[in-house]
C-alpha cells in the first residue's frame, strides 16, 4: 500500500466514524431524512464561504456552511409548525430551494469558483491526499485529515459528556424537559454537530455518501442490538468496514470510491436484514417454525396428561390420533425427549415429572395469563415470548 | 379521608387563568385550579378534553398563551425536583435500544444534573423502585419485550426514583390487567399516605370514588374540582361528558 492509499482509507474511516455517531441518534429520532436536507442545503453556505476564503478547508467556510445546515432545520420546523404540511413535505420544500440557490451561485461565478456540482455530490476522495497542510514549509499531512480529525474529536468529546442527556431526550423528550435538560438545546446541538460533520465530510466524500454514511450504519446496527452503547459501536464499525471495503472494491473495479462505499453500505444492510438474529428475516422464519412446533408439542403433552390408558399413549396411536404426518410427529417426539419431558418404553410414551410440571405451568399460564410464572419457560421456548 | 394542608402553606399546584392553544386553536380555556397538598386526585373528562395538555402545561412542556402555574408557590422551573411525571405510555418509542433498569435509572438524571453519570447509588435506588413495582426480575429485559402493564410499571418505577413531592400521571391504568391496576393503586395510596400529592388522569369513572379522594372535571374549561364526596355527582358528570350520567352518587 502506498502512503496515498493509506491516507485515503484513514480519511474515509474517520469520516465514517464522525458520521455514524450523530447518525445513530438521528435514526433513533426518526430524523434520518433531515441529514439529506442538510447535505444539500449547505451548498449556498459553502459557495459564500468559498468567496470569502478561497479555501474549501477553511474553518470559517465550515462554520458558515454548518450554519446554513442549522438554518435548514429551523426552516423545516417552522414550516412544519404551521400545521399545514408534514415533516417530509417541509424537508422537500426547503432543501431544493437552498440547493438551487447554491447551484445558481456556482454557475454565475463559474470563473471565480473552482467548484463543480459533480464534486459536491460525489466528492473527490481520491484527490484528498494531494491538498496538504503545510506549516512553515513542512508537510503535516492531508488537510481533510485534519479537518475531519478535529470534527471527530469534538463529536466524541460531546458524546462522552452528554451521552446521558442525548439518550434521555431521544427516548423521552417530555421527561428530559421536566428534569431540566432542555430537549431544544440538545436537538439543536445534535443538528449543529450533524451539520458540521456533513460540511467537513462532503469535500472528501460528497453529499450523497455523507447521507449514506449517516443513515446506513446506524440502521444496520439497530437490527442487531438492544443496547444504545453497542449500537453506537456497531455503527462506527460498520461505517469503517464499508469505508475500507468500499475503497478496495473501487480499486478492484476501477470505479468511483464514493459509489463503491455506498454499495458496500447497502449490501451490508441487506445481509444483516436477512441474517440478523432476532429481527432478521431468516430468524423470523425460523422462529415461526419453532413456535408452530412448540404448539404441537404442547398439544401432544396435554394429550398425554389427559390419557392414562396405554393404548392412547402408544407411539403409533398418537400418530393416528393427533393426525400428524410422520415427520411432524417425529420432530415433536424428538423435541420432547431432548427436553427430558417424556420417556418412551416399548413404544409407549410417558410424561416425566419434569414434563408433568412443564405441562401444568404452561396450562396455568395459558388459562390465567399470569406473566411472572413463565419467565423460565420463556428462556427455553419461543412459544411464550409472544 | 381528606385532610388538606393547613392554609398557611401554598397549595401544591395553583393554576390561574391558563389558556393553551395548538396552532392557535385553544384546547384549554381560562383554567383556574387549585390542587391542595396531599390529595390523591383524578382528572376526568372525555377524549380530547385537554387532560394531557393540562399536565404538560403544568410541567412547562407546552407554553401557554396566557395564565400562570405555580408549584408550592413558585414557578415550575424553580421546582423541577419536586415534580415527577408519568407520561402516557404511547408517548415514547418502546423500540428504543435500552433495558428496563436503564429506563428506571433515567428518573435519577434530574438529581444528577448535566454531564454527571449515574453510579452505584443511582443503580441501587432504581433496583429498589423496580422491586417495589414487582419488576425486579425484568431488569435486563429489552423494553419492547415487556407487556403493556409491565411498561406502565416501569414508568411508575421511574417516577418513584425521582422521589418527588408531586406526581403527575397520564392514564397509568391504560391497557393494564386487573392485577397491575391493583398494584398501581396500592402504590398510589402508599404515596399519598406518606404525604405526596398525586394528580392522575383517569378514564374509568366507576372506580373514581374507590381510588381517589379528590377530583377535577375537565372539558376544555375546568368544570368542577374538590373532594369526591362533595362534587362527584351526576350533575357534574353530565356537564363534563354532555350526556346524562348515572354512575356516581353512592360514596
Ligand atoms: N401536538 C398537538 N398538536 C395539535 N393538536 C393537539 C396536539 N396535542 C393535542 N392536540 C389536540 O388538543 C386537544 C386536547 O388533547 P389532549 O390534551 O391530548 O386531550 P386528552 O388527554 O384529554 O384526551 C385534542 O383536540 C387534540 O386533538
Ligand atoms: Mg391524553
Amino acid at each position: 500500500m502506498s502512503g496515498t492509499q493509506i491516507e485515503i482509507q484513514l480519511i474515509a474511516a474517520l469520516v465514517a466514524v464522525a458520521c455514524a455517531i450523530p447518525g445513530t441518534f438521528l435514526v433513533l429520532r426518526k430524523m434520518a431524512m433531515i441529514s439529506d436536507a442538510i447535505s444539500h442545503s449547505i451548498l449556498p453556505g459553502i459557495v459564500l464561504g468559498f468567496f470569502l476564503t478561497q479555501d474549501l478547508n477553511s474553518p470559517l467556510l465550515i462554520l458558515l456552511a454548518a450554519l446554513t445546515g442549522v438554518i435548514t432545520v429551523i426552516l423545516v420546523e417552522a414550516i412544519q409548525r404551521t400545521g399545514l404540511v408534514k415533516e417530509d413535505t417541509a424537508i422537500g420544500l426547503v432543501f431544493p430551494a437552498l440547493f438551487s440557490i447554491g447551484v445558481i451561485l456556482i454557475a454565475r461565478n463559474a470563473n471565480d469558483v473552482h467548484l463543480d456540482i459533480d464534486a459536491v455530490l460525489l466528492g473527490e476522495l481520491a484527490f484528498a491526499p494531494f491538498d496538504r497542510l503545510l506549516v512553515g514549509g513542512s508537510d503535516w499531512g492531508p488537510k481533510s485529515l485534519w479537518v475531519i480529525g478535529t470534527i471527530l474529536t469534538v463529536t466524541l468529546t460531546l458524546l462522552l459528556l452528554f451521552f446521558k442527556e442525548l439518550k434521555l431526550s431521544t427516548f423521552d423528550a417530555g421527561l428530559a424537559a421536566t428534569l431540566g435538560f432542555s430537549p431544544l438545546i440538545l436537538h439543536y446541538g445534535l443538528m449543529t454537530v450533524s451539520s458540521v460533520t456533513v460540511v467537513g465530510a462532503f469535500d472528501a466524500v460528497g453529499a450523497v455518501l455523507v447521507v449514506a454514511l449517516i443513515i446506513a450504519p446506524a440502521a444496520t446496527a439497530y437490527l442487531l442490538t438492544d443496547d444504545l452503547r453497542k449500537m453506537l459501536l456497531l455503527s462506527c464499525g460498520f461505517g469503517v468496514f464499508a469505508a475500507i471495503a468500499g475503497y478496495w472494491l473501487a480499486n478492484l473495479l476501477d470505479a468511483s470510491i464514493a459509489g463503491s462505499m455506498s454499495t458496500v453500505l447497502g449490501l451490508l444492510f441487506f445481509v444483516v436484514y436477512l441474517f440478523a438474529p432476532g429481527q432478521g428475516v431468516l430468524s423470523s422464519l425460523f422462529r415461526e417454525r419453532r413456535q408452530r412446533l412448540e404448539v404441537s408439542l404442547l398439544v401432544f403433552l396435554l394429550h398425554l396428561q389427559n390419557h392414562q390408558e396405554k393404548r392412547e399413549r402408544h407411539v403409533n396411536h398418537l400418530r393416528e390420533h393427533i393426525n400428524w404426518q410422520e415427520v411432524r410427529s417425529r420432530r415433536v417426539l424428538d423435541l420432547a425427549r431432548k427436553n427430558n419431558l417424556i420417556t418412551i418404553v416399548d413404544d409407549v410414551v410417558d410424561l416425566t415429572p419434569k414434563g408433568q410440571q412443564f405441562t401444568d405451568e404452561a396450562l396455568s399460564y395459558i388459562t390465567t395469563n399470569k406473566e411472572t410464572a413463565i419467565e423460565e419457560l420463556k428462556e427455553r421456548f419461543f412459544l411464550f415470548r409472544g | 379521608m381528606n385532610n388538606p394542608a393547613p392554609s398557611t402553606r401554598p397549595p401544591a399546584i395553583q393554576i390561574d387563568d391558563l389558556t393553551v392553544a395548538y396552532n392557535y386553536k385553544p384546547v384549554l380555556w381560562d383554567i383556574d385550579l387549585t390542587i391542595p397538598e396531599g390529595v390523591l386526585m383524578a382528572i376526568v373528562g372525555p377524549n380530547g378534553a385537554g387532560k394531557s395538555t393540562l399536565i404538560k402545561s403544568i410541567l412547562g412542556i407546552i407554553k401557554p398563551i396566557a395564565g400562570s402555574v405555580q408549584v408550592f408557590g413558585k414557578p415550575y422551573k424553580k421546582q423541577v425536583d419536586k415534580v415527577a411525571y408519568v407520561p402516557q405510555k404511547g408517548s415514547v418509542d418502546w423500540d428504543f435500544p435500552t433495558v428496563a433498569l436503564d429506563v428506571v435509572m433515567m428518573g435519577t438524571y434530574g438529581g444528577l444534573g448535566w454531564i454527571k453519570r449515574p453510579g452505584q447509588k443511582e443503580k441501587k435506588r432504581a433496583l429498589e423502585a423496580l422491586e417495589k413495582v414487582g419488576m425486579l426480575s425484568f431488569r435486563d429485559r429489552q423494553i419492547s419485550q415487556l407487556s403493556g402493564g409491565q411498561q406502565q410499571r416501569i414508568f411508575l418505577a421511574r417516577a418513584l426514583v425521582q422521589d418527588a413531592a408531586i406526581y403527575l400521571m397520564d392514564e397509568p391504568f391504560q391497557g393494564v390487567d386487573a392485577t397491575t391496576e391493583r398494584a398501581i393503586v396500592n402504590i398510589l395510596k402508599e404515596l399519598r399516605q406518606s404525604g405526596k400529592t398525586l394528580v392522575v388522569v383517569h378514564h374509568d369513572l366507576q372506580t373514581v370514588p374507590e381510588y381517589f379522594d379528590w377530583v377535577t372535571f375537565l372539558n376544555v374549561k375546568s368544570i368542577a374540582s374538590g373532594p369526591i364526596r362533595d362534587i362527584f355527582n351526576d350533575d357534574n358528570l353530565t356537564k363534563t361528558y354532555g350526556i346524562n350520567y348515572k354512575v356516581a352518587t353512592k360514596g
